[in-house]
């Protein structure tokens, strides 16, 4: 089971070093979906380990919030791209000045 | 022991696939390394028991999110990303931080469960489609009902924001 939880661990490690050092806005969005997998990864293990339904449940509904979430977040990286045609984020900044 | 090594081919495709996600330049690339990790992510829940969410990944993940990801991505024509003005709080502090967040997330995991049991596929068989389908319309019916809702109002905002200016 330490197993299933370090690969959960190194895989959201993984998705936050994306967030961090990656400028590209759709590429950062894709380690987003990454660190919700890594989390959805663990709540299965607890699923296995508690022998409860549970857990699938909530992956269920994280599935959902995220494909929501990518829906909404894809239809705003369209706009800015409409508007800036950039899709740097570092040159997203109107609301730094 | 079969299991075992399921897990270990499974576990080792996945790390390799999220690092290609990271390093790749071009989004199409982090893309198609993103429904490798989804994909190993679905065997995995296979051998946790979790027959139902390994077909939902497969079927909502690499199929429907990383298909509306390429789409935008084709739509965008988005190139090769372009490395500069790297903030120096990131160069600087990502490294460490990222290190010190692995040891924590270890170190918790160590604490925590110091004698966690060793997984064998099959001694938990309640991730069907009919338990969960039955836990979801039972236990589970508000959040459930909730959630359409907030899928309604996702699909209305995407519109909104995507659609062109009428003037």
């Amino acid at each position: 089971m330490s197993f299933y939880l370090g690969l959960s661990a190194i895989l959201f490690v993984i998705g936050v070093a994306g967030f961090i050092f990656r400028r590209n806005i759709i590429t950062v969005f894709m380690c987003i979906e990454l660190m919700l997998n890594a989390v959805n990864l663990s709540f299965v293990t607890f699923a296995n380990y508690h022998k409860q339904v549970s857990g699938h449940i909530f992956t269920f509904f994280v599935m959902v919030v995220a494909a929501a979430e990518a829906a909404v977040g894809l239809a705003i990286i369209l706009t800015v791209f409409k508007n800036r045609t950039t899709l740097n984020i570092d040159e997203v900044d109107s609301l730094k000045n | 022991m079969v299991d075992l090594l399921f897990f270990g081919l499974f576990a080792t495709v996945a790390v390799l696939c999220a690092i290609n996600v990271v390093v790749q330049k071009h989004p199409i690339s982090s893309a198609l390394s993103l429904v490798g990790v989804m994909a190993s992510l679905a065997v995995l829940y296979l051998l946790l028991g979790g027959e139902f969410i390994a077909m939902a990944q497969i079927i909502v993940y690499a199929g429907a999110v990383m298909v509306l990801f390429i789409f935008v991505i084709m739509l965008l024509n988005a190139g090769i990303e372009v490395r500069r003005g790297r903030s120096w709080m990131a160069t600087i502090f990502g490294a460490p931080a990222l290190l010190g967040l692995l040891g924590v997330l270890a170190c918790l995991l160590v604490r925590w469960f110091p004698d966690s049991p060793v997984i064998k596929f099959g001694d938990f068989t309640g991730g069907t489609a009919k338990e969960v389908g039955m836990a979801l319309f039972t236990d589970y019916l508000l959040p459930f009902e909730v959630t359409s809702v907030l899928i309604l109002i996702a699909i209305l905002g995407a519109v909104v924001l995507a659609r062109k200016e009428l003037d």
